[in-house]
């Protein structure tokens, strides 16, 4: 029988209807319809030198498959999404376009109302994915293979526009389903329907890609056989740690990582058996402190708070994700870090306490005052940290900066035959949309070392 | 408040918006909708002789949509009326003594003979209805039984027929005009001619809509097959605007009413008909699009004019606009422009540049200082518009004249205070010069 004494917390399932639950995880931004893609594709200038386009890490012709789409063209327009991103579909779901490309259109000069490129980009890959059409060609194969460690954006990318080039790829990753973030990381309600598998299956119908699941680098294989073995290797193997609290009472039951929490969510098959707290404190400022905050209140927790040391500008989730998150009644309190997690006797967390801070000469400091919020769970969401054991011993041969892989403008790493990508290197931004973009270099560099 | 009240001929109505003889007017029921929304007149749909024509049974209307399903343009293959002949003179005549102050015109077409003219015109005087409109230009169909544009493309036809109607009827008579012909200002000056009262333009235009690309039919579609309907709606009315001025500003036909028609669909496009010379106007399109409602934003968005201009009746500016219409060759060349790019309204989408760049006179910049900035190259611009046309935003690209002694620096020649056109020009082979 549940213990009903005042510090038991309040951690349950089926907080909700199942009907809230379908509404609460259905699609974010609903795929629009054929004429209201006319009338929003009307609104595009077909500007010059389109700063959009120039805007876009992947630098999409954004103008030209908008004017696609205004001639009745869906699958043209999808075609030049993907030529530039092959995971055009997803980035059309999950891209924070209020700081790309529609941050850029000229329509917020005029009107503070830019062209919703991302609902166009959505209109136009959904016409092709629908049709099951691939719209690329391989070209006849080169003999020369290559290994992508890790099947998400940069990996799946980078395979493709190998594949297309005609070479033979092999990509390992340690989950069990390809995809990476965007099938483990991403909020349920940006991506429903199987989107991220079905955006994997169409990237394969290019040919020639074959994916190893549960092989995981230095466990299951590692970078000096890949050498051997293939004629080209590319990293695009994310980031496996997270930072910690290193705050008081961290290991308290119901303390939890928000990445991890966020991947089971995604894989659940019936979000009415979710466990949810009454009470939800989420630590951190990016997106996968906001898509935790989100979610735990589409599950049906009461109070969900995120709060964040610094100030809202610091933020790293975008003003609209903000905004968002406030829409389904997260509190976000800035300018409060966690100093001590406080639990039962059993171990369960029950509280936490926040020290109040604020800046100062460009560092952060406590202004001593301590509020304290109850919670039931708290989410652990402050980044997270390439883990570098895995290259083995041919890690000291790959450079790291800042704790990431070093690359080049190519991509390629301090290590001959070797490329990086995604959220692994340097300056990796945490965007599917930046992945893809070092997938497609690297596939380009490997291709021309191939080729000469 | 501005007095809308018009005399066209001597039929009087309370605005200058009468419906175009077509389908809105085909029959009392829908007169009388027009009429209670108010609508100043109506020319009753074409009237013919009977056995009553037949109509397609499948579809007589096809469209030019803008994105948002905007009716840009439209066409009709439907024939003058599919009623029997009394039918209508009875209606007529109800409606005519129902509605004593609005104008009711009636809209004929009969073969080329003499005493079918002067039989309809009998029966059409019983209605005691205010004046005639011939039909001489329908371009399907009536067209194609030596009837509508048929007799419209032959002046010599249209004159002996405003004849024959003249010489049978007390009426005020008008002849509505096709503009499928090359010179709009023949067959006016044989209407003119013959003794006719007025004349209405412009009918339609022979169009075909679209073709389909699935079935090759061209639309509307009867069965896999079109036929060329009449184009009509907004997008014809600068093709009226052109024509009606013509007529204005004739020698021959100077002077003559002329009841506009032709894509007017606001209050505006009738303002501008009305400068040109027009007596009142004539719509359909806009009320087959919306009803008959709009009358009441065209009588209203008229009369605020009006009063803010301080105009109080239509003749205070009908015709202001005609005596500005010219020949090419007497257009002044000493009026320089150059466009100006407003840097505040400015969005930087780069329009202006990429058309300038690509199809004109590359005349406008793309960076400044490494930034991205538009702006004009006076040393380049001929100052030819394209840039403000091209601009989504108004009035960020305007053209300034030059003044009087200033420099042109595409040509480094100053500007020249004196009018002066192509028949003077030096390059002109005809130039007639000045007596030594």
């Amino acid at each position: 029988m549940p213990n009903l004494a005042e510090r038991q917390p309040d951690i349950a399932a089926g907080r909700l209807g199942a009907d809230d639950y379908a509404r609460n995880f259905s699609d974010l931004h609903p795929p629009r319809s054929r004429h209201e893609a006319f009338v929003e594709s009307d609104r595009c200038y077909f500007c010059f030198d389109a700063p959009c386009m120039q805007a876009c890490p992947t630098h999409i012709d954004i103008p030209l498959f908008i004017r696609q789409i205004q001639a009745d063209n869906p699958g043209g327009a999808g075609q030049t999404i993907l030529e530039s991103n092959i995971m055009g579909g997803m980035c059309a779901r999950v891209c924070p376009v209020e700081t790309l490309c529609e941050e850029a259109c000229v329509r917020n000069l005029a009107e503070d109302k830019p062209v919703k490129i991302g609902e166009l980009q959505r209109y136009a890959t959904d016409f092709l994915m629908v049709r099951g059409e691939h719209p690329f060609t391989r070209t006849h194969p080169t003999g020369k293979s290559v290994a992508v460690v890790g099947a998400g954006p940069a990996g799946l990318a980078c395979a493709h526009r190998l594949a297309m080039h005609g070479h033979d790829v092999t990509i390992y990753d340690a989950k069990p389903k390809p995809g990476g973030l965007n099938e483990y990381g991403i909020a349920a309600y940006k991506t429903p329907g199987g989107f991220a598998e079905r955006e994997v299956d169409f990237i394969l119908k290019i040919g020639g890609i074959k994916i190893e699941v549960g092989e995981a680098l230095g466990r299951d294989f590692t970078l000096a056989e890949l050498k051997q073995d293939f004629d080209a290797v590319f990293l695009g193997m994310g980031l496996a740690g997270v930072n910690a609290l290193n705050t008081e009472g961290e290991e308290a039951k119901g303390a939890l990582d928000a990445v991890a929490w966020i991947a089971e969510l995604r894989q659940a098959k019936d979000l009415a058996k979710t466990p949810i707290g009454r009470r939800v404190v989420v630590i951190g400022g990016g997106m996968t402190a906001i898509d935790a905050a989100v979610q735990s209140k589409l599950l049906g927790a009461e109070e969900v708070t995120i709060a964040y040391r610094r100030g809202q500008a610091e933020m790293k989730a975008s003003l609209w994700e903000q905004d968002l998150a406030q829409t389904k009644g997260v509190k976000i309190m800035h300018w409060a870090k966690p100093i001590r997690l406080l639990a039962d006797e059993k171990g369960d967390v029950h509280a936490i306490a926040l020290e109040r801070t604020r800046a100062e000469s460009g560092g952060l400091i406590g202004t001593g005052e301590i509020v304290t919020l109850p919670a039931d769970m708290v989410f652990k969401a402050i980044g997270q940290t390439f883990v570098p054991a895995p290259l083995n011993g041919a890690g000291g041969g790959i450079k790291l900066t800042g704790g990431r892989i070093e690359v080049d403008e190519e991509r390629r790493t301090s290590m001959p035959g070797v490329w990086a990508g995604g959220d692994c290197i340097a300056g990796g931004e945490d965007l599917t949309v930046a992945a893809a973009q070092d997938g497609k270099l690297a596939a380009e560099s490997i291709h021309r070392a191939l080729s000469s | 408040m501005a007095d809308l009240r018009t005399d066209f001929l001597g039929i009087k109505s309370p605005n200058p918006f009468w419906l175009a003889s077509a389908p809105p007017t085909d029959k009392e029921y829908n007169v009388v909708r027009a009429f209670k929304e108010g609508w100043g007149g109506v020319v009753w749909k074409t009237l013919g002789e009977d056995p009553a024509i037949v109509n397609v049974n499948g579809p007589r209307y096809g469209a030019i949509h803008g994105p948002d399903r905007r009716l840009l343009g439209f066409n009709n293959i439907e024939l003058i009326t599919d009623r029997p002949l009394q039918v209508n003179l009875d209606e007529i005549k109800r409606v005519k003594s129902d509605w004593p102050d609005r104008a009711v015109v009636v809209s004929l077409m009969v073969p080329c003979e003499e005493k079918n003219w002067a039989e309809i015109l009998k029966k059409v005087e019983e209605t005691a209805c205010d004046g005639v409109e011939l039909n001489f230009g329908c371009p399907h169909g009536m067209s194609e039984r030596g009837m509508g544009s048929a007799v419209g493309q032959v002046p010599e036809y249209i004159e002996m027929v405003a004849r024959w109607c003249k010489a049978h009827t007390r009426m005020p008579v008008i002849v509505k005009l096709t503009p499928n012909i090359a010179d709009i200002r023949r067959p006016a000056r044989a209407a003119l001619k013959g003794g006719a009262d007025a004349v209405s333009l412009i009918n339609t235009i022979n169009s075909i809509t679209s073709i389909n690309l699935d079935t090759f039919s061209p639309e509307p579609s009867i069965d896999g097959k079109g036929s060329h309907g009449g184009y009509c709606g907004p997008a014809v009315k600068p093709i009226a605007l052109s024509m009606v001025s013509e007529i204005a500003r004739d020698e021959e036909t100077r002077g003559m009413p002329i009841s506009a028609i032709g894509g007017i669909t606001t209050w505006r496009d009738a303002a501008e008909f009305i400068a040109l010379g027009a007596g009142n106007v004539q719509v359909c399109t806009a009320a087959m699009a919306y009803g008959f409602k709009i009358v009441k934003e065209m009588v209203d968005g008229l009369s605020r004019w009006m009063d803010e201009k301080g105009y109080s009746s239509l003749s205070d500016f009908s015709g202001r606009a005609a005596g500005n219409v010219t020949d090419w060759q007497f257009l002044n060349l000493n009026y320089i422009t150059k466009a100006r790019i407003d840097q505040g309204l400015c969005i930087k989408c780069g329009r202006c540049h990429i058309a300038c760049e690509d199809t004109s006179h590359q005349a406008i910049t793309t960076t400044k200082n490494g930034q991205r900035h538009f702006e004009v190259i006076d040393a380049e611009c001929v100052g030819c518009n394209l840039c403000v046309e091209v601009c989504p935003v108004e009035n960020c690209i305007t053209m300034q004249p030059l003044a009087a002694g200033a420099i042109d620096e595409r040509t480094g020649k100053a500007v020249e205070p004196i009018y002066a056109n192509w028949t003077t020009h030096p390059n002109n082979p005809m130039a007639r010069q000045a007596a030594e």
